[in-house]
């Protein structure tokens, strides 16, 4: 049962409806194309990867020679081959597309051989043999944090001085959570397609979150000005940031053939080596001390984060940033020193996440938050009630930012109230007072998420708009479409700006020559910035319209109104149409180029002070669940979730962001387990053994509603919010429900690792050591 | 001898000539160019290439969900398959594909087509499945945008609306017993004595069933197969008998199959094959593909072994023999399978009154995943005492194994909580699990221990799992 509780203020004729994705009815017919559903062009080759066998060695010789022999394989190329620069990195530099000397994690690619089909290019990348003198990987962050390996320099927020509230505080608790990582598990694997052309020119389908870096790292590697490279988006299967810096890996090697041998080249990777040889989300240990008074007020907190960078620095950086910055989570902290550390590990190089380290920064925040609440016995929301940020926007986070249009506690008190909480933990309590095996659980917690990228620079975006005679709307920005109903959204802004139907507005593939130098699609910011962007170019194009009409109608423009693909005034009315084929009469110009830069925000990187998020998202879940105190097996019974999405631009889209972000949240807390071998082997490279949440993992009772009259107070595109991550973070519900469950059997804190598969369960209900 | 498959697709007759050990999702997404069919992991595990496939005689003749990553042309010869393309009719969506696309039962799209192919088989044969049949029918389809609740209501919303398009006159029955194109050859005998004859003149073929297990190796294109030998056909293999005393199924019958004669007589066999891989897995798997494989981690076998099966099996010369099942696995996926030999049935006998029997997986994920630990028993009372007893387990040990010692401290005792502690305790003598990503060996020692006290409890009547609330 769903409801959607949004009602908004203003009536408006498109944006605010829940209209279906824009590929709904080609996707249920299978006729959505994805890169690799592309028909083919003659003479398309087939890439496939070579990656290391080891995790830490140097390569001692490489030898193509029997895979070369195999008839129907084409070449082989490795770093020497490439004509540019051997670096990939997103932001660092240094972070080479195939190792040449030094390996540093199992899966690095080494290069690249192509083929006449796919199955021919696996085999014979297999048939390449490498010879490597194997040296000592390391492979957890404990051990790197001891030898001071890291990719970066740590990263520290100080506020306040912590270590005089703690000598202050009634109790100081110290604590330690260890916080898994995760597959994005998209179900499209990486795929890029090149075509050649003429002079040096790349045309380059990339199945990627970002087209940019792609058309930018093509480039380089290929020794090549950006102007050269165009790199095209209709849709991917899947991002999840998993295709926003890795995307890059095989659009690049994918080029280089295409570069070489001046033909079209497909590289797709197979299950298997997508999951070995692309980052993941970072796991993290987090350690603190936290001080509180008698009551469970926090006086301060010290917290540092060891997290798994893998080999290389790639996103890790900012992943780490928003961890930090999301450590507050709802709670004031007055005094704070909160410290990250890249670790460098020999795995392979972590990357953005939904979430993007906000997630283990709300999880440890909560993890203090339950361990305060049972060490003092206190009830756990109780003990939240008492931190929330104050509603009258007066207190500021630890970074520096004021807490504005506090919506913790309406959002916390609505839930607590719908999803029934008094009675049903009266009843919980009661249930697990009889019953020794089968325990129950339940838990509510609250996200508030900072929305922006925490580089400033990277808050902008462009639009591309034109409006043909017939009335009809070309419509491209720089976002790019993975299934979170962008497309439709950023439509569904241009028809309300023209007042025409949605249907009139053609959605096209991202491409880096219609709209340039564009971010990647991530941090939730993507209807807020390409909206806003195709907004502004619409609203340009309208505004020159206007003078068209208010002569045709000989009157002032202010008279003049759009309405139902009509344009009326001084009761007369000619179709959008009409006045699209007046305007071009007239020589008043179509076409706009939009741009956006979110206003207000600043950021010291230095000492992670500043205004870095242009607003904030509040969303409240409650889970209950139940576990088998004999065998660890859980299940969530039930979730009920209230997410602000201020005036939701299109509802049904939000529904299915946060109920399908929560599930991949409970995926990460509960059943998703990366496990290494000793080797440094990822031994979890495919769903058989990586499990992700199934249809019966849903809660069977699910009920989500968006927060009522929520009109964002800042000026986002139409006073809405951004949606994709927040409720990622809600399904931290389902592990304090977990927790509460195995509580019922403790009177002291106790830990609780993530994944919360039914082994860490049982170990943390039996009290023994981890595996 | 035939040069190309025959089969129908969409209604329409195919007739193609490709190496019998292609998949079917690269013969269909490739030379067919029907694209709307993805390949999302090429294990079997993520749905997204969902086809329906009927088979004459198999499954009872009627489309269910299938694998075209791990299926190989081999396997469909003869038979018919519907594609995400052969949904429609006539260009208008099936009502299902409307609920999906009204209700946002799709983000990215790419689980979308399995997914809908997936729910159109469920429909097409239950036109009113429950909230549990629906996700047994999606078990074997991952979704990673959705969260599933749209397509769960999708189901519901189209239940008894739906119909396949009749079938087509298929083009032939399964009728080329052998296939053979670019060096490669299949041969698909109908009756025990070919296969035998099969086996001997093509010594190192490939014997194919379901191919569940097989095609991965096969998808990942790690192995290429030059000669198979299909045992679908043979019938000898196909036959289930059912009398008083159990059950003998042809080792060629699919789980779908098995779970269809034994759920209701023996429910908690009838759950664990509910469990059992997916729908599509189900629909080609056999049970003697599951021996065959020999995996210490099977499902299969721990449950027929608690039940006391028996095994029958053929050396190539056509030498038959009988045994209990258990005493068929020797070492790590050896067995007592002759050389080149083909097993030809299980016979499982029906548990009485005084006998009781319960199987429990215990995994990381309660659909589609591998046991970390399977614990099956079955247990004859004597009045208040323990007659006899079988605790069979795999995931324990280099072989599914029963754990000898425990069940001979049980023998002539009362089912009581300290006896089964004491049992518990000698588990150990029988059982050596090792560590990997399913569970640590101490894990597995513990869950193993708990897995017989909740025997116990759920005897007594009490809940005794998380599903069950
Ligand atoms: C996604 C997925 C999920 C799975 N889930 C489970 C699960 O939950 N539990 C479980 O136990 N297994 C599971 N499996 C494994 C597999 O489905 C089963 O083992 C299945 O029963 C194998 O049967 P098959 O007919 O497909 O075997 P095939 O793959 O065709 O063959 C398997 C082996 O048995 C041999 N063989 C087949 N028939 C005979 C015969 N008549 N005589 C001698 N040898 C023979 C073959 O030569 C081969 O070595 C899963 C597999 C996949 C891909
Ligand atoms: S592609 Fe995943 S099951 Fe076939
Ligand atoms: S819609 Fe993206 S995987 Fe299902």
């Amino acid at each position: 049962m769903n409801k959607h509780m949004q009602t908004s203020s203003i009536e408006r004729s498109t944006v605010g409806k829940g209209i279906a994705h824009d590929s709904a009815k080609k996707h249920v017919a299978g006729q959505a194309i994805y890169i690799d559903d592309m028909a083919e062009l003659p003479g398309t080759l087939h890439a496939a990867l070579v990656v290391s066998t080891i995790a830490h060695g140097i390569i001692k010789s490489i030898d193509a020679a029997d895979a070369l022999a195999m008839q129907g394989v084409h070449l082989f190329l490795t770093a020497k081959d490439i004509p540019g620069h051997n670096d990939i990195a997103p932001i660092m530099s240094g972070e080479p597309l195939f190792a040449d000397k030094k390996i540093e994690h199992l899966g690095q690619p080494i290069g690249v051989i192509a083929a006449d089909n796919i199955e021919l290019a696996v085999k014979a990348a297999h048939a390449v043999k490498v010879e490597y003198e194997v040296l000592e990987p390391v492979l957890d962050v404990e051990t790197a944090h001891e030898r001071k390996e890291y990719v970066l320099p740590p990263q520290e927020l100080i506020q306040g001085d912590v270590d005089a509230a703690l000598k202050d505080a009634a109790h100081v608790f110290e604590g330690r959570l260890e916080i898994g990582g995760q597959d994005h598990f998209y179900l499209e694997t990486q795929i890029a397609y090149t075509v050649p052309g003429e002079d040096d020119d790349m045309l380059v389908y990339s199945s990627t979150q970002h087209p940019t870096e792609v058309q930018h790292h093509v480039a380089h590697v290929l020794g090549n000005l950006a102007n050269s490279v165009d790199v095209k988006v209709r849709r991917m299967g899947g991002g999840f940031g998993g295709k926003e810096s890795q995307a890059t890996i095989i659009a690049s090697a994918a080029a280089l053939v295409s570069h070489k041998t001046r033909k079209p080249v497909k590289l797709r990777l197979k299950r298997a080596l997508d999951m070995t040889a692309t980052g993941k989300r970072h796991d993290m240990v987090s350690k603190w001390r936290v001080g509180v008074d008698a009551n469970g007020k926090i006086l301060g907190m010290y917290v540092e984060y060891l997290a798994r960078a893998g080999y290389s620095a790639d996103l890790t950086g900012p992943v780490i940033t928003r961890a930090i910055t999301h450590t507050d989570n709802a709670y004031f902290v007055p005094n704070a020193r909160i410290v990250g550390h890249a670790c460098k590990t020999n795995t392979v190089s972590n990357t953005a996440f939904r979430g993007f380290g906000g997630p283990q920064g709300v999880i440890t925040s909560e993890a203090i938050i339950d361990q305060i609440a049972r060490e003092l016995n206190l009830a756990p929301n109780d003990v939240r009630a008492i931190n929330y940020y104050a509603p009258d926007n007066g207190e500021v986070t630890p970074y520096g930012q004021q807490v504005e249009q506090n919506q913790l506690v309406p959002v916390t008190e609505a839930l607590l109230a719908s999803a029934d909480w008094d009675r049903r933990r009266t009843e919980i309590d009661r249930h697990n007072a009889t019953n020794p095996v089968i325990r129950k659980g339940l838990a509510m917690m609250p996200v508030k998420f900072g929305i922006s990228f925490n580089l400033p620079s990277l808050n902008q975006a462009g639009a591309l708009v034109h409006v043909y005679q017939d009335g009809s709307v070309h419509l491209n920005h720089g976002g790019t479409e993975m299934g979170q109903g962008l497309f439709m959204k950023v439509a569904q802004v241009v028809a309300e700006v023209f007042q025409i139907d949605v249907d009139r507005v053609k959605i096209t593939e991202t491409q880096t020559g219609k709209v340039p130098n564009t971010s990647a699609t991530a941090a939730s910011t993507g209807s807020d910035l390409n909206g806003m962007a195709a907004f502004n170019a619409a609203s340009a194009i309208k505004s020159r319209m206007l003078g068209v009409a208010a002569k045709h109608f000989q009157t002032d423009e202010t008279d003049v109104t759009f309405k139902d693909n009509q344009v009326h005034a001084k009761g007369q009315s000619i179709p959008f149409s009409e006045l699209a084929k007046l305007s071009w009469a007239h020589r008043v110009s179509l076409s706009e180029a939009g741009y956006y830069a979110t206003p207000k925000i600043h950021w010291d990187a230095k000492t992670l002070k500043g205004r870095p998020f242009f607003y904030f998202t509040y969303g409240a879940a409650v889970a209950e669940v139940a576990i088998d105190t004999m065998t660890g097996e859980s299940r969530c019974l039930r979730a009920d979730i209230l997410q602000d999405c201020g005036e939701s631009l299109n509802p049904a889209i939000d529904l299915g962001q946060i109920e399908g972000a929560f599930v991949q949240g409970m995926g990460w807390l509960t059943c998703e387990e990366l496990w290494w071998d000793k080797a440094g082997r990822l031994r979890t490279i495919g769903p058989s053994t990586y499990k992700i949440p199934g249809s019966r993992d849903v809660p069977p009772e699910f009920n989500v509603s968006l927060l009522n009259n929520a009109s964002n107070i800042e000026e986002t595109i139409f006073r809405s919010k951004a949606v994709g991550e927040p409720p990622l973070m809600l399904a931290i519900s389902v592990y304090l429900a977990l927790k509460d469950a195995i509580g019922s059997n403790k009177d002291r804190n106790f830990d609780l690792k993530t994944p919360a598969t039914p082994e860490n369960i049982l170990s943390s209900l039996s009290g023994s050591a981890n595996r | 001898m035939a040069q190309a498959i025959s089969f129908t697709m969409n209604g329409k007759p195919v007739r193609v000539s490709v190496r019998p050990d292609t998949t079917v999702l690269d013969l269909i997404r490739g030379p067919l160019g029907a694209t709307g069919t993805k390949e999302g992991c090429a294990e079997g595990d993520c749905g997204a290439c969902t086809v329906l496939l009927k088979r004459e005689g198999i499954n009872g003749g009627v489309a269910n969900a299938a694998n075209a990553c791990i299926m190989t042309a081999a396997q469909i010869d003869g038979a018919e398959i519907t594609t995400v393309e052969g949904l429609a009719h006539e260009g208008v969506l099936n009502l299902l594909q409307e609920a999906m696309a009204e209700n946002g039962s799709s983000q990215c799209g790419f689980c979308t087509p399995g997914i809908a192919v997936a729910l159109t088989g469920l429909l097409a044969n239950n036109s009113a499945p429950n909230e549990e049949q629906i996700h047994d029918a999606l078990a074997g389809n991952l979704c990673r945008c959705t969260g599933y609740r749209p397509i769960v209501e999708a189901a519901k919303k189209a239940a008894g609306k739906i119909q396949l398009a009749a079938s087509a006159e298929t083009s032939h029955s399964a009728s080329s017993e052998e296939i053979s194109f670019d060096g490669a050859v299949a041969r698909c005998p109908t009756s025990l004595a070919e296969l035998l004859q099969a086996r001997r003149e093509l010594p190192n073929a490939t014997l194919l069933a379901g191919g569940t297990d097989l095609g991965v190796a096969r998808a990942a294109y790690e192995k290429d197969w030059s000669s198979i030998i299909v045992t679908n056909n043979v019938k000898e293999l196909r036959q289930t008998q059912e009398d008083a005393t159990g059950w003998t199924f042809g080792a060629a019958v699919t789980w779908q199959e098995v779970l269809n004669h034994v759920g209701e007589a023996l429910p908690s066999f009838g759950t664990l094959i509910r469990r059992f891989g997916s729908t599509q897995i189900r629909s080609m798997g056999t049970i003697g593909g599951n021996i065959g494989t020999a995996s210490p981690i099977g499902d299969g076998p721990p449950a027929l072994i608690a039940l006391g099966a028996k095994i029958t099996f053929a050396s190539v010369d056509g030498a038959q023999k009988t045994m209990p099942l258990e005493d068929f696995f020797l070492d790590y996926r050896k067995t007592e399978l002759p050389q080149n030999g083909v097993i030809v049935s299980v016979h499982i006998p029906k548990p009485k009154a005084d006998e009781h029997f319960r199987v429990y997986k215990v995994s990381k994920r309660y659909d589609q995943d591998i046991s970390t630990v399977c614990g099956a028993f079955w247990i004859k009372m004597s009045g208040d005492n323990i007659e006899d007893v079988r605790l069979a387990f795999g995931g324990m040990a280099a072989i599914p194994k029963r754990a000898r010692q425990a069940e001979t401290a049980l023998k002539g005792k009362p089912l009581t909580a300290e006896n089964i502690f004491a049992a518990g305790q000698l588990l150990g003598e029988d059982l050596t699990p090792l560590t990997d990503w399913r569970g640590s060996a101490t894990y597995r020692e513990q869950v193993a221990t708990a897995l017989i006290k909740r025997f116990m409890h759920d005897l007594n009547g009490e809940t005794v799992e998380v599903m069950a609330l």
